[in-house]
């Protein structure tokens, strides 16, 4: 009889239906199904092809920066100054457009700045060892601050008509696919293959899990963090460029609240607050979930601080209803 | 007291150079308004603190103050004749009940801090929206009572400063002199050593989310009565001022550290900050990046301090320490 080693590791249990069917993403499927079927209902000009691709342009840009987040959030970082660091991205283009400067050289300012932030907040966070949660709170208002103090109450509106394409128009005519979304659904693809098919997305699981057993087996846990809040801050300022195109404007207050958007978002996803899971797909079904649903109670006037009520109620729903059946459950046998 | 201390010198020192550049700054008058001005951040920064000791957060702070002091100007209208006393009472219990949701997503079911406060602060910023229904409410809605009460004086002191005053004097209380309020320290120092000495943390929050929402909700009927106007956004995003004078006094944001004393000194620090820009010039825009560049500052420091002082647990270590430098 063969005698257990003492490493000896069970192989896992065999996935069963009822596995597939609790997932996370199998409930998101689920309640994208129910906002569609219900927005449907409720309106005739839901299920209409331009509508929907109008829709895309009110939620890709967060959509973005969701992807990000929920790479920060798996590690166990958060980064609350997202829409500050696109309102001081959206500043320095409006200066530079002031200038008469080009198409290119708008986004690579936008883009450039929204990197130098996020280095600003990944060095004080991973390199010096601050609650990142404090150092964002902190740069959010700094950040925005700046951006106020250079344009008081005035607005930059002066962009040239090709960089305003960027945010307006469409990739494809047919079926209308807008450069927004297209880049959305272009980064959520490379993003999704770095976190589930390489080592490197297995090393923020292993960070999210235990940054210090992670550390232990040669990760380097403060390398990636400060270049995860790099990358948070650069697709910040792609939202900046896309958000200032489709606007063709700059004014402080720009993009603000987007933070608690996003993080709702990458929550309602199923990446945890506590880090170490969630995936990519969850996070672009949550994007969907709460795009068509705010596009869907728009159509029919529901004024946009009732919807993000029931956005703030969904939030809370989404994660208290899981734990209340599973105690349930939990009681049944005993 | 070292840290308080030196935040002390700080604050002292600002004042002095704000009155060299702007005498008008340091008369009696000016200082006496800073307080009451400051009163608000006070209270709320203390029950933000002792939410942070046990390693939560509350966003939703601002909110629940809208949402409450919307009720009091809403209940003042339709019931011109309700005693001060009745609003104020009615003002605290609706906060209670708000930050008692909070607490009981929390503790109850064990959601993160930050997911819930972040959700209900969604919520009740839109449930002011639904009872006013979207209307604002003006001084004109209000009956001169109800606007009275927080400019009113008592041995020259407005009653606004009078209930900051016994707000501190409870929450020192609480802190310094009773069980619970080591408990606080200890669920926030060491949630796993807590609970082995019977110190559990679910209670602890929902008793400090309670206390913080009952805060917010007094701080509302002040606020709309001190402002004279109630309408949906009134106070949004203090949550993030109260949370930075939390920084500022040397809270640490990983709970189980933090001070009564160094709280308040935080809060007078943003308080004196703010009132002073108009002062010597300097435009209101800049006070949004001086918050900022300050909060970066004091956590700076903090994150220090506290390494310094993690490092000697014994003070007869303190010579082997030195010698192996």
């Amino acid at each position: 009889m063969k005698q257990p080693a003492r490493y000896d590791v069970a192989d896992r249990a065999p996935r069963t239906l009822s596995d597939f069917l609790l997932r996370w993403e199998t409930i998101l499927v689920a309640m994208l199904v129910l906002v569609v079927i219900g927005n449907t209902a409720i309106s005739p000009y839901f299920l209409d092809i331009y509508n929907l691709s109008d829709a895309t342009f009110n939620f890709s840009e967060k959509a973005i920066i969701a992807l990000g987040m929920a790479l920060l959030i798996l590690v166990r970082d958060i980064d609350l100054s997202v829409a500050a660091i696109i309102a001081l991205a959206s500043l320095a283009m409006g200066l530079a457009a002031d200038a008469g400067a080009g198409t290119p050289l708008l986004i690579l300012i936008g883009l450039s700045v929204g990197a130098v932030c996020g280095a600003f907040n990944g060095f004080l966070v991973a390199r010096i060892g601050l609650p990142s949660i404090v150092v964002t709170i902190g740069t959010m208002s700094l950040f925005r601050g700046i951006a106020q103090v250079v344009l008081g109450d005035q607005a930059i509106t002066k962009y040239p008509a090709a960089f305003q394409t960027l945010g307006q128009g469409y990739l494809v005519r047919w079926p209308p696919i807008p450069y927004s979304f297209a880049l959305f659904l272009l980064l959520a693809v490379i993003f999704a293959f770095v976190l589930h098919r390489t080592t490197l997305g297995r090393k923020f699981y292993a960070m999210g899990n235990n940054p210090v057993a992670a550390q232990f087996s040669g990760i380097q846990v403060d390398k990636i963090r400060f270049w995860l809040f790099v990358l948070t801050g650069t697709l910040a300022g792609v939202a900046a460029v896309l958000l200032t195109a489709r606007i063709g404007s700059t004014r402080p207050n720009i993009a603000l609240g987007w933070e608690l958007e996003v993080i709702t978002a990458v929550i309602l996803g199923g990446v945890s607050i506590a880090g170490g899971s969630g995936t990519i797909p969850g996070v672009v079904l949550a994007v969907f979930i709460l795009g068509l649903a705010t596009f869907g109670l728009s159509l029919i006037n529901v004024p946009g601080i009732v919807i993000s009520v029931l956005l703030g109620l969904l939030l809370i729903a989404s994660i208290a209803v899981p734990i209340v059946v599973r105690r349930l459950m939990k009681k049944k046998p005993a | 007291m070292r840290r308080e201390f030196i935040l002390a010198l700080i604050i002292v020192g600002l004042v002095v150079v704000i009155g060299v550049r702007a005498p008008v700054f340091v008369t009696p008058a000016s200082l006496v308004n800073i307080i009451t001005d400051t009163s608000f951040l006070f209270m709320l920064a203390l029950a933000q603190m002792i939410v942070i000791l046990t390693r939560g957060i509350d966003l939703s702070v601002a909110a629940n103050l809208a949402m409450a002091g919307m009720l009091t100007a809403l209940a003042s209208r339709a019931m011109p004749e309700l005693p001060v006393v009745a609003i104020i009472l009615l003002s605290t219990f609706c906060g209670l009940a708000l930050g008692f949701v909070n607490g009981a997503l929390i503790a109850g079911l064990g959601i993160p801090p930050i997911v819930v406060t972040l959700g209900t602060l969604a919520v009740y910023r839109g449930l002011i929206f639904v009872v006013a229904g979207g209307q604002w409410l003006t001084s004109d809605d209000m009956t001169p009572q109800f606007l009275a009460f927080p400019k009113s004086t008592l041995l020259g002191i407005s009653s606004l400063v009078w209930i900051a005053a016994i707000v501190i004097a409870a929450f020192w209380y609480l802190l310094s002199q009773t069980r619970t309020g080591r408990g606080l320290y200890a669920v926030g120092g060491n949630p796993v050593a807590a609970r082995y000495c019977g110190i559990d943390l679910a209670p602890q929050q929902l008793l400090v989310y309670s206390i913080a929402g009952a805060v917010s909700g007094l701080c509302g009927y002040l606020w709309v009565s001190r402002y004279g106007i109630a309408y949906v956004d009134i106070a949004q995003g203090y949550e993030l001022t109260i949370i930075a004078a939390c920084v500022i006094g040397g809270v640490s944001i990983a709970g189980g550290v933090g001070t009564v004393s160094g709280t308040l000194l935080g809060a007078l620090f943003l308080g004196i900050v703010v009132n002073a820009l108009p002062v010597i010039n300097v435009s209101p825009f800049w006070q949004m990046a001086i918050s900022g560049a300050v909060i970066l500052a004091a956590v700076i420091v903090n994150a220090r301090a506290e390494r310094r002082a993690g490092k000697l647990i014994l003070p007869e270590a303190r010579q082997f320490a030195g010698a192996s430098k």
